[in-house]
């Protein structure tokens, strides 16, 4: 426990554990997670329901995010036609009133599918933390191999307050991977 | 149709039975197949490719000559006149983004209506969405006659102090084709960035790692990852839906909001939404039946996909010539001199050849598709989808030109026909169009091929139910 009082163990950045199938990396986050540890993330090459409950990750921000884009989108459409027709270049085409709002709908409409859309991307990169050119992950040589293909990883971070070198590697072995090793920063 | 599909086959109620992946695929494999077509090395680059591209190229450089021609001489050289001042410009706009609908609609409705078979097919519906908005979009800009100042559509501050006019449907329609350009790039490009990771972790050579990893913004697939990313997925999913429906609405309000005998029309909406999923498939039919053989794809792109898609074309068709009928009817129901006048003139006028061939095309022939051989043949497929291309492309001729021709005063009718510089521009856009697939299939996977992982486990644990 010396190494976790001391801060984490320097050229060290985490243990990676390699899993065969989604289901058992599912097993083996749950595990992880009812152990304590919280830095702790999986990775699949293609979205998993049950890895992502394991983890505990239920409520993504990218909707609210995308509430807020569309609304601000809408009114920002309305008002630039109001703020036009109002002040900048009113014109009286047929005695209509300057405000017909009506016809100001449709820009209104798609401006508010603009900043949701928007929202949605911008908001999904980066709560992820994209872009991110670097990646202590990718040092594992099976990782940059297989992760984006069939590989199903499982890491601990050294910055996890219960993370202890040889006791997490015991834990990590004990979840039945085909092979766990080390992450350099 | 689903009733009577029904009893050919049990499709629609099962949609998950009939195999929409060959059997004996994993995600390894799955990966490895699609992937390894962007990462052919240049040396080995299929001969079949080259041909093409050059081709392609060929023609996309008499689209440059023609816009080069345009530009120096002006739209005069176009056939344009009055009273027809829209003219091919027009209507290859109206076809064009009309083709990219069915990609919209492949990647978001079917998504949201959970069709799992979609996934085969849905990258490369974005990418023929993205590429035929492109080229819809020259049509407008070259059409103001000074495409260099078509950034005045857009609101901006400027030393004119002029602002646009938002009761026009000409802005409307500046909105919604520029939002729809952009929601599909990011559409496109979102679903893009797991497998442009796969790209980076897979590629041998340098530059493309290099290329691959930037374009990736370095995604890892974490459990957080993908939680934000499946959320945000679905929920652009969900806006794009009414966007793609708010767009051709739009577009088709560009007639129905003017008087024009045969536009000024409470059905044009929905009539062109249709119209617009029906030439897309058409389109992706067009595309996908010679590259699937190509690329080897069978496995991927199955019987089931080439059946569903000429089962929606069957919908949409149907939807299309109910729409004829009715312009028919509401031009005999108005009471009004004028619009009964121009369907008579549709029918039996100068332009009575278009007209005809339209009907041929998009009424007659596509009814083959009732038949299950037609369905599940590939060639009869695809002479079915030539002919949709070509009669959709009628259709807004006979729309626009028809109707522009003879109005209300016979003293300014006149008459129209494409000048040799509409075809070059035409044909020029044609060739963009397909330089830009074949970079696409070229460089990026054709499939996304995350989802399709996704598609191995589901099926296989459903076999395993099943025994």
């Amino acid at each position: 426990m010396s190494a976790s009082v001391a801060g984490p163990p320097v050229g060290l950045w985490g243990l990676m554990a390699e899993f065969p199938d989604p289901k058992s990396l599912a097993k083996a986050a749950h595990r992880t997670h009812e152990a304590g540890y919280r830095k702790v993330e999986a990775y699949t090459p293609f979205p998993v329901e049950e890895v992502m409950e394991a983890l505990h990750h239920h409520h993504s921000k990218v909707p609210l995010m995308v509430l807020i884009g569309g609304i601000l989108g809408g009114l920002g459409g309305f008002g630039l036609q109001m703020w036009t027709n109002l002040s900048a270049y009113p014109m009286n085409i047929g005695g209509r009133p300057l405000i017909s709002w009506p016809a100001f709908i449709i820009p209104t409409f798609e401006c508010t599918i603009l900043g949701a859309s928007l929202a949605a991307v911008i908001g999904m990169f980066l709560l992820n933390g994209l872009p991110m050119p670097y990646h202590p992950v990718f040092n594992v040589p099976r990782f940059s191999e297989r992760a984006s293909t069939d590989g199903y990883f499982l890491v601990i971070e050294a910055a996890d307050p219960k993370f202890d070198r040889s006791g997490t590697e015991i834990f990590l072995q004990d979840l039945n991977p085909s092979e766990v090793s080390e992450v350099e920063p | 149709m689903a009733t009577l599909d029904t009893r050919l086959e049990p499709l629609p109620a099962k949609p998950y039975k009939a195999p929409m992946i060959a059997p004996g695929h994993t995600p390894g494999t799955v990966t490895e197949h699609i992937a390894s077509i962007p990462l052919t090395p240049i040396q080995k680059t299929p001969k079949w490719w080259l041909g093409g591209f050059a081709v392609a190229f060929l023609v996309l450089m008499v689209f440059l000559w023609s816009v080069g021609n345009l530009l120096v001489r002006g739209v005069g050289i176009w056939g344009i006149n009055q009273p027809v001042g829209w003219g091919f410009d027009i209507i290859n706009f109206v076809w064009w983004i009309g083709i990219g609908h069915a990609g919209t609609l492949i990647s978001a409705i079917l998504l949201l209506f959970r069709q799992g078979w979609r996934t085969s097919i849905n990258r490369f519906a974005e990418a023929m969405t993205l590429f035929a908005v492109a080229c819809a979009g020259m049509y407008p800009v070259l059409h103001t006659g000074r495409p260099w100042l078509a950034y005045w559509l857009l609101p901006y501050p400027n030393t004119m102090g002029l602002w646009p006019q938002f009761r026009s449907p000409l802005i409307w329609d500046v909105f919604a084709v520029s939002t729809y350009a952009t929601v599909s790039l990011l559409f496109w490009y979102t679903g893009l960035v797991p497998d442009l990771a796969t790209m980076r972790d897979r590629a041998q050579n340098r530059f493309a790692k290099l290329a691959y990893g930037a374009l990736s913004l370095g995604w890892r697939g974490s459990a957080k990852h993908w939680h934000n990313y499946e959320t945000a997925y679905l929920l652009l999913a969900g806006l794009s839906t009414p966007l793609v429906l708010s767009v051709h609405t739009v577009v088709s309000f560009d007639f129905s909001a003017g008087i024009i005998p045969g536009w000024h029309a409470t059905i044009f909406p929905p009539y062109f939404v249709a119209g617009a999923v029906y030439a897309g498939f058409a389109m992706v039919l067009t595309l996908v039946l010679p590259l699937r053989p190509l690329l080897k794809l069978k496995d991927f792109i199955t019987d089931r996909h080439l059946q569903n898609m000429a089962k929606v074309m069957l919908a949409t068709g149907l939807i299309v010539v109910y729409g004829y009928a009715m312009e028919f009817f509401f031009g005999w129901y108005s009471g009004s001199h004028t619009e009964r006048f121009m369907l008579m003139n549709r029918a039996i006028g100068p332009f009575r050849f278009h007209w005809m061939t339209l009907i041929l095309c998009n009424a007659i022939v596509p009814q083959a598709l009732w038949f299950k051989k037609v369905r599940s043949s590939p060639v009869a497929l695809f002479i079915v989808s030539m002919f949709i291309n070509v009669g959709m492309w009628l259709e807004r001729f006979v729309i626009i030109v028809v109707s522009l021709s003879r109005d209300f005063l016979p003293s300014s009718w006149g008459m129209y026909r494409g000048s040799i510089w509409d075809w070059g521009v035409f044909i020029g856009t044609l060739g963009l169009f397909t330089s830009l697939i074949f970079l696409f299939i070229r460089f990026l996977p054709m499939i996304s091929i995350f989802e399709m992982r996704t598609m191995v486990p589901a099926d296989a644990g459903e076999k395993e139910k099943a025994q």
